[in-house]
């Protein structure tokens, strides 16, 4: 592991473990973001800073507004209010594809394989700058076949890298879940990306793929890049993570190193409800069932007292 | 029954100056659907626009025939611009309802009162392609032969220059689509936000295949008008664009030869079927008596037959003529 990622990560260690705690060299700062839909509101960051040259695991239960943060900081959706920034430039009035180009690529949750393009056209579609994507130089091959080709051999490399080579000319859509996901990293890669953020990588994958995929992550990290990632699975989490930011109805409740999470008592209550822990007496159940016996005899009086009304004479 | 007869009237057909006009639209719809995703309803519209400028700048401004095949491309910029400014944000199917609509207020306005002076009203304008038959290198009253195919100097002049631009294109559009610009073009058919994800500008791609697609079209209508030497509304109504449309799912949409080859093979089905039927119903002792099938009859059900055809082919070869079955095959997920 290269000493300047070995630094990065051993900072982490010494910050306490705070909600929006400053980083020592922050990637991406979040303020006061905030997003509702109708009533509900989805997400509500005050302050939180991703670590560089770091994984960063983004997890919650279901409903926490990991995916909607996700969405606002790449410019998938717009949000009330609030400023967040990459490397100090602010991203708040970027569509998403101006974020892209500033080297913040995004993988999407349910995958976006382009099923009918080729393996190769999906990987060479992610380079960026390319010539020949201006509709006039397209017709002049001359002025962006070297670049093509350099393309080309990029996405052949990676494709080696992420044993994808076997299907280079196939059709995407005929690929697997978990060879759809490794395509869509791969594809992310060619942009050559500053900061990755993945929206639960290892959804769909099975077990053998998984660790293949983690060590794609770990190796992103190596690269020098900026991981943060959305997963559900805690194990994961637990092995690839440097620091674990947990969200709950919108807020970030904890964050700290992984070891820390799991013993944080907010963290456990937002994931399986307050008192989870403590285990019924065989008195405490009879409680239980006595007092909600008596809610249902309350509730049946109660409409029996409004039939009784409603059948007096009007 | 004269198969002779039949053949040599359907091949007519198969390449005439309707063909052609097709040939066009279907590049265009091409190059919006099958290659960009944009379903545009209003390819009427750009080829109306193509042939009443070409129509209106020789007759009522007395400008050579280049003037205004360059009001043509000009008017079909503006058009697209038009439609795609506040729908290409928005997802698919608004472009879908925007164009048809815009088509139809466009051949609202052509025929109306106010517009008479300059549009002609219902009776269009005619007798303006002078300068284009003056541009053949032969006599276009004369009648030409070919194997028993006979077409005008007229005709043939038109289908020389239509048929020759109908490969220029081709060839644009098969040197776009080899090109990283048509690799992003078919990314966002399959996904925007994939491709916005990886840093492409999806809204000005889908605009410039829009613009282009509705030049196509605007060219055809030029030809179209050129051809037939008049410009007139009831030729441009929503019922063009779904033939174009027929045409290009019939040739297989995403394939450079698709729409040329969907236009052919619709006219030879639609004018054997007419001669077929036509042979069967008339004549001193018909085969088909109007008791059964009057000729009349037999011109609408041409139609229908040529439905019931495209109906099989849907099911039988989805991907058309030229498409690829596997790609058909392949789900969005």
């Amino acid at each position: 592991m290269p000493a300047d990622v070995q630094a990065h990560r051993d900072a982490l260690q010494a910050l306490p473990r705070e909600v929006g705690v400053p980083k020592p060299d922050p990637a991406i700062v979040v303020d006061s973001v905030t997003r509702t839909f109708g009533g509900l509101t989805a997400v509500n960051v005050d302050h939180v800073e991703f670590q560089r040259n770091c994984i960063t695991g983004l997890i919650g239960p279901n409903g926490a507004g990991k995916t909607t943060l996700f969405n606002l900081l790449t410019g998938f959706d717009k949000p009330n209010g609030g400023t967040w920034s990459y490397d100090g430039k602010p991203l708040g009035r970027l569509s998403s594809h101006q974020v892209a180009r500033l080297g913040v690529v995004r993988t999407f949750q349910l995958t976006k394989a382009l099923s009918k393009m080729t393996v190769l056209d999906n990987m060479m579609l992610g380079a960026t700058g390319q010539r020949g994507e201006s509709m006039f130089r397209a017709l002049l091959p001359g002025s962006w076949r070297a670049q093509e080709n350099g393309v080309r051999s990029r996405a052949d490399e990676l494709l080696e890298r992420f044993k994808l080579d076997a299907k280079r000319d196939d059709f995407a859509g005929t690929l697997s879940g978990g060879q759809r996901k490794l395509l869509e990293m791969a594809r992310a890669l060619m942009s050559q990306p500053k900061v990755v953020m993945l929206d639960e990588p290892m959804a769909g994958v099975n077990p053998a793929l998984t660790q293949s995929l983690l060590g794609h992550v770990k190796d992103l990290r190596e690269q020098g890049m900026t991981v943060i990632f959305v997963e559900h699975d805690m194990d994961v989490v637990h092995d690839i993570s440097d620091w674990v930011v947990v969200m709950a109805a919108g807020k970030v409740i904890a964050e700290g190193p992984a070891e820390s999470i799991s013993r944080n008592r907010e963290v456990v209550d937002a994931y399986l409800g307050a008192h989870h822990d403590a285990p019924l007496t065989v008195e405490e159940e009879d409680k239980v069932l006595a007092e909600s016996e008596a809610l249902i005899r309350a509730e049946e009086a109660e409409h029996e007292g409004l039939m009784s009304e409603t059948k007096e004479p009007l | 029954m004269d198969v002779a007869t039949i053949l040599t009237n359907s091949l007519q057909a198969a390449f005439g100056p309707l063909a052609v006009f097709y040939a066009l639209l279907a590049l265009g719809l091409n190059m919006h659907f099958g290659y960009a995703g944009l379903l545009n309803f209003g390819q009427a519209g750009f080829a109306l626009l193509g042939a009443y400028s070409v129509a209106v700048m020789s007759t009522r401004y007395d400008l050579p025939l280049a003037v205004g095949v360059v009001v043509a491309i000009v008017a079909a910029v503006i058009f697209a611009l038009l439609l795609g400014l506040p729908t290409l944000r928005l997802r698919a199917d608004y472009l879908a309802i925007v164009t048809i609509a815009a088509a139809e207020i466009l051949n609202l306005v052509v025929r109306s009162t106010f517009a008479t002076p300059v549009t002609g009203g219902t009776q269009g304008i005619s007798q303006f392609s002078r300068g284009f038959d003056a541009l053949a290198p032969w006599d276009t009253f004369k009648r030409f032969d070919f194997f028993g195919i006979r077409y005008s100097g007229k005709d043939l002049w038109a289908m020389t220059v239509g048929w020759s631009l109908v490969a220029l294109l081709c060839l644009l559009t098969w040197l776009l689509m080899r090109s990283p610009w048509g690799r992003v073009l078919k990314a966002i058919r399959e996904d925007e936000d994939a491709a916005r994800a990886l840093g492409k500008n999806v809204y000005l791609f889908k605009m410039q295949a829009l613009i282009l697609g509705g030049i196509f079209g605007a060219l055809g209508g030029v030809i179209y008008a050129l051809a037939v030497t008049t410009a007139q509304p009831d030729a441009y109504q929503s019922s063009l664009t779904f033939f174009a449309y027929t045409v290009l799912i019939l040739g297989g949409s995403a394939r450079v030869l698709g729409p040329v080859a969907g236009a052919i093979i619709f006219y030879f089905l639609l004018a054997f079927t007419d001669n077929v039927l036509n042979q069967l119903t008339t004549g001193t002792d018909p085969i088909l008596p109007p008791e059964i099938l009057t000729p009349s009859d037999a011109f609408l059900l041409r139609f229908i037959l040529v439905g019931l055809g495209l109906m099989a082919l849907l099911v039988f070869r989805p991907q058309g003529i030229f498409g690829d079955r596997r790609e058909v095959s392949l789900d969005a997920r």
